[in-house]
Formats: C-alpha cells, sequence, structure tokens
C-alpha cells in the first residue's frame, strides 16, 4: 500500500486548513506513514459482493413537521463569537484584493 | 451515616427521598471533597458550585412542598466536558473552544435537570474525545485513583476518576471506540455504552457521528442502570435517536441473575498483548459466571482483527468532516485576523493554534482517507469490514444471548508511557471498537485485580442491539457473586487519597 511523504502531508495539512510548522511536518510524515501502514489490513477482506455499512442503524429521511419553534435570539447566537459587527458574525476577507 | 459521598447513587436518593439528609447537604460534601481532593486528581475542568447548589435546593424545595421525586432526585453527577450545558464553559479538552459558553442545554443535559440529577461540573477528557488516557486533554491529565502516576483511562477519564475516587457517585461519559468502558475497567467501575441511537446525541460536540454514544458511569450495575433510563430514550433532535421503548435495564439489574444465560466467549480477544493478570481475571470471571448458572461456550468471531484498523479510517474520516466547524468565524479562539489576513489563513492558524497534536493527526489521517484516489482502498473497504463485524455479532448472538471479553487488555498504564507511540495508545481499544461499529450494547464491570500490579480489571459484556437490559442482568450478576466473595465492592479496596 501507498506510503506517505512529506509533501502529501503538507498537502493534507492545506486541504484540513492547518498552519503546520515544519517540524509538524517531518513528525506527522513517519506517524502517518506508521498509521497508514497498519490500518491498510483492511484490504485483505476485500470481497467485491460485502456492501458497506456506513450506519449501524439503517435510517432515512427523518423528517419533521414543517413547523416553526422557538431558536437562539440574534444575541444568544453571537455570544461566543470572536467578532460581531450589526447583529452578524465578523469575519475576515474572503475575497483577494484587487 | 457512612460518608455522604461513600453511599450509592441508588443509596443517595433514597436517603433524600426519605429525609434523611437533604440533597443540598449531599451536594456540599461532594463539592468539598472536590475542593480537597481534585487537585491530586484533575478529574474537574470546571466546578459548578452556584449551580449545583441551586440544583440541590430545588429538589430539597421540591421536597418540602410533597412533590414526587425522580429516582435519583438529588444525586450528584459528574459530567463529560463534551456536552453543551448552558451558559458552562464547554471546551471539549481543547484550547479552540477555551473560555466559550454554550447557549443552549444537551438533551442529556435537559433530562438530567428534569430528574432532578445535580451536575458538580464538567470533567477533563482527551481533546474532542480523541484519546484512551486523557492526556491529549489541552489541560493536563486527570489522574488514576488506584495510583496517582497512572492513567483513568480516556477518554472519558475525567469522569472515571472522579466516580472512582467518590468525587461524585454518578458520572456521563461518551463511547465512541470505548471511551466508557475503558476508563471504567481500568478505574475499577462499572461503564455502559448503550445501543448506538438509544441516548441523544442533541448536544454532544460530534467527534464520530455514525459512532459516538453518551453512557453512564457508577460504582455499581444498579446505579449505572438508573442513570441510563434517565439520559435514554427517543429524542426529535437526533435523527440518528431510537424511537423504541428504553429496555428494562433497571428491572434487569435488580434481578442480577445468569441462570440459563448463554455466554459467549470471543475467543480472539486473547493472547498475544493481553497482560497476563487481566487473562487470568477474565477467565475467573467466565467461571464464576458458569458458577453462577451461566451457560459458557466458545465464540469465533473471525473479522473482529480488522476492527481496529477500520475504526482507525472510519473515525478519523468522520473527525476531519466534523471538526471542520471549527474554523474561528462563529465562535471559540480565532488566531491571525489582524484586519489584513484573508479567511483562509485565519483558519489556518486558528486551527493549527486551537488543536493539539492527536487531534491534528486523525484530521490529517481523515482527510488522507478520503482524499480522491483513496477513498474505495481506505475508506470504502473499512466499511466493508464493518458489515462483516455486524455479520459476526449476529451469527454469535444466534447461538447466545451475550459475549464476554477483557475490556482492554492491559490494566492502567503510566503517565507518559504510550503518549508519542500512537499506534500503542490506540490498542487500548481493541476489544470495546467492535460493539461501537455493530452498534450494539456493551458494558464494563469490575472482575478483579491483576496480581501484577493490583490494578482492576474490567470483563465486558456485549448484547445485541436494543437488548441493553442483557448486559445488565449480567453485569449485576457478576457483581453481586463479587460482593458475596469479597464482602465488598471491588473499588472500596482502592487507595485512601
Amino acid at each position: 500500500m501507498a506510503s506517505i511523504t512529506r509533501d502529501e502531508v503538507a498537502h493534507l495539512a492545506h486541504l484540513a486548513r492547518l498552519d503546520l510548522s515544519e517540524d509538524e511536518l517531518d513528525h506527522y510524515a513517519s506517524q502517518l506513514d506508521v498509521i497508514i501502514g497498519a490500518v491498510a489490513r483492511v484490504s485483505e477482506v476485500a470481497a467485491q459482493d460485502i456492501p458497506p455499512t456506513s450506519h449501524s442503524v439503517p435510517l432515512t429521511n427523518v423528517l419533521r413537521d414543517d413547523v416553526t419553534t422557538p431558536g437562539l435570539t440574534p444575541q444568544e447566537a453571537l455570544a461566543g463569537a470572536p467578532a460581531t459587527e450589526d447583529d452578524r458574525f465578523r469575519v475576515p476577507r474572503i475575497l483577494d484584493e484587487e | 451515616m457512612p460518608e455522604l459521598t461513600s453511599l450509592s447513587a441508588a443509596e443517595t436518593a433514597r436517603a433524600i427521598a426519605h429525609g434523611e439528609v437533604a440533597a443540598a447537604e449531599v451536594a456540599r460534601a461532594h463539592l468539598d471533597r472536590i475542593a480537597a481532593l481534585d487537585d491530586k486528581l484533575h478529574a474537574f475542568l470546571y466546578v459548578d458550585t452556584e449551580g449545583a447548589m441551586a440544583a440541590a435546593r430545588a429538589v430539597d424545595a421540591a421536597r418540602a412542598a410533597g412533590e414526587p421525586l425522580g429516582p435519583l432526585a438529588g444525586v450528584p453527577l459528574a459530567l463529560k466536558d463534551v456536552f453543551t450545558q448552558r451558559d458552562v464553559p464547554t471546551t471539549c479538552g481543547s484550547k479552540i473552544l477555551e473560555g466559550w459558553r454554550p447557549p443552549y442545554d444537551s438533551t442529556v443535559v435537559r433530562r438530567l435537570r428534569a430528574a432532578g440529577v445535580v451536575i458538580l461540573g464538567k470533567t477533563n477528557m482527551d481533546e474532542f474525545a480523541m484519546g484512551s488516557s486523557t492526556e491529549n486533554s489541552a489541560f493536563g491529565p486527570s489522574r488514576n485513583p488506584w495510583d496517582l502516576e497512572r492513567v483513568p483511562g480516556g477518554s472519558s477519564g475525567g469522569s472515571s476518576a472522579a466516580v472512582a475516587s467518590q468525587l461524585a457517585p454518578l458520572g456521563i461519559g461518551t463511547d465512541t471506540g470505548g471511551s466508557i468502558r475503558q476508563p471504567a475497567s481500568v478505574t475499577g467501575i462499572v461503564g455502559v455504552k448503550p445501543t448506538y441511537g438509544g441516548v441523544s446525541r442533541y448536544g454532544l460536540v460530534a467527534f464520530s457521528s455514525s459512532l459516538d454514544q453518551a453512557g453512564p458511569l457508577g460504582r455499581t450495575v444498579l446505579d449505572a442502570a438508573l442513570l441510563h433510563e434517565v439520559i435514554a430514550g427517543h429524542d426529535p433532535l437526533d435523527s440518528t435517536s431510537i424511537d423504541v421503548p428504553v429496555p428494562p435495564v433497571v428491572e434487569s439489574a435488580r434481578q442480577a441473575d445468569v441462570r440459563g444465560l448463554r455466554v459467549g466467549v470471543v475467543k480472539e480477544f486473547a493472547g498475544e498483548g493481553y497482560q497476563p493478570g487481566v487473562e487470568a481475571r477474565f477467565r475467573d470471571a467466565v467461571a464464576l459466571l458458569a458458577e453462577i448458572g451461566a451457560e459458557i461456550v466458545e465464540v469465533s468471531c473471525p473479522s473482529f482483527r480488522y476492527a481496529l484498523p477500520a475504526y482507525y479510517l472510519i473515525a478519523p474520516s468522520e473527525c476531519s468532516s466534523n471538526l471542520a466547524r471549527f474554523d474561528g468565524m462563529r465562535y471559540g479562539l480565532r488566531v491571525g485576523d489582524d484586519g489584513t489576513a484573508g479567511v483562509e489563513e485565519v483558519m489556518a492558524k486558528t486551527r493549527e493554534a486551537g488543536f493539539g497534536a492527536e487531534v491534528k493527526r486523525r484530521i490529517m489521517l481523515g482527510t488522507y482517507a478520503l482524499s480522491s484516489g483513496y477513498y474505495d482502498a481506505y475508506y470504502g473497504q473499512a466499511q466493508k469490514v464493518r458489515t462483516l463485524i455486524s455479520r459476526d455479532f449476529d451469527a454469535a448472538f444466534r447461538t447466545v444471548d451475550v459475549l464476554v471479553s477483557p475490556t482492554t487488555p492491559t490494566t492502567a498504564f503510566k503517565i507518559g508511557e504510550r503518549v508519542d507511540d500512537p499506534m500503542a495508545m490506540y490498542l487500548a481499544d481493541l476489544c470495546t471498537i467492535p460493539s461501537n461499529l455493530a452498534g450494539n450494547a456493551a458494558m464494563s464491570v469490575p472482575c478483579g485485580l491483576a496480581d501484577e500490579d493490583g490494578l482492576p480489571v474490567g470483563l465486558q459484556i456485549m448484547a445485541p442491539t436494543l437488548a441493553d437490559d442483557r448486559v445488565y442482568r449480567a453485569g449485576a450478576a457478576v457483581e453481586a457473586e463479587l460482593v458475596r466473595r469479597r464482602g465488598h465492592l471491588l473499588i472500596e479496596e482502592a487507595a485512601a487519597l
């Protein structure tokens, strides 16, 4: 099974939005390689005819009636926010500067 | 009357209901014990003195007014810090949520409050419930009352340490791969993972949504059953909650009778990696079950050896998705927002600063397992293993009523011993993971002390989905016979603190 390189770890960290340090990249590259080597054993049971299980309780489309129920007030919803403005979450810029 | 903190939950509730002691006195006694001992144990991340005393006084007022009290009214409880409790800090053992006070109650908390249970505070845990020792807590490890140099198990190790050391008669934990049963095992108490969907996950901060399940910890099987009945039941706020009646767990705990019960010994859970003292106490427990009337059968579950690798693909995959919500935008920590940095940079800096090593490791493992080109080989294969494990359980439960194994391969290990070796740490969950993958009920009940270190050993009892009552029936029978032989509960042999 595939082994994992330092560059791959850097790519994964980017996908996962983790600003890892250089030391962490080295550390995780070796550790993830060991872990992935160990968990790759699942391929030993590779039969085509086995259906996958995503969930132990087979439930589909659990719906409720479309009625309004009390929810959080804007003040409550914003109470834990790192930054707010005009009753909204204030976030850093989401587009590149022109 | 003996010390209030040494009473079982059932005894405490009875004393309060009969007016022999006020709920406020009980709460005060436990808060005092926490104040005296928690510097050593570090079981709690937050002690809610005011909230606990108010809840206790409300029970006393209700009794004075002649209102009917529930079976656990006035009984103190230690709550794992993974459940939201309105206005009470909820960290999940992570810096990323430090200081956050949720604006709503989880369903578990709502049910505890409605039952008059007195929540003393929030207990320590491995960060986001990822770990088997509490060493992954951002706020430092909890300690095992049997030996303060050893771990109390994890991830619900704050709750197990609190219950085992009489800081609270009851605890709530969550179990994704063994995080209730393994801490119960290594601290000499009772812990139950109910059938998946038996207890609502609403307000339980998600780690691996298809596996996470809340459950009770107590010093007796009956106490765990009483708490199980308070927190279990259908909840429209959790779409994976099962809409069927709660199994009769309290009645079964009181029956404590295994005559005629067919008990299967899982033969794969023995041999290499198992501590001799753990195997010896397990064999004793099987012999004990036979002596009190159970029929013992050896059972093979060949796919169980793939459970651990499958789990370490499924759980990290789900965690990498679930923990995407911690992005520093709506709650919790935000780092690097200097007015010029873009949102992705702030997210990456926040997550780097806010998450600990194990959480980052699992997020990356899950990101890898779900990524294009690897999905089929890893996540897809793991889901097939999950099917095979359910089939092994189904086949076994056609011939036996319950399965048994050691709860965990070793007794409590030393703090620091496995912290740099993730694979060694993961082995703690070897025997508990199959029931998470299949969703069935399972308990850990104390079954003795290992000869080589004098530390507690747990017997795991597994029952089919929705047959949670069977683990209580068998667990209570084992407990009663051990008490008959020893003259007391195993936990009473723990060192005085």
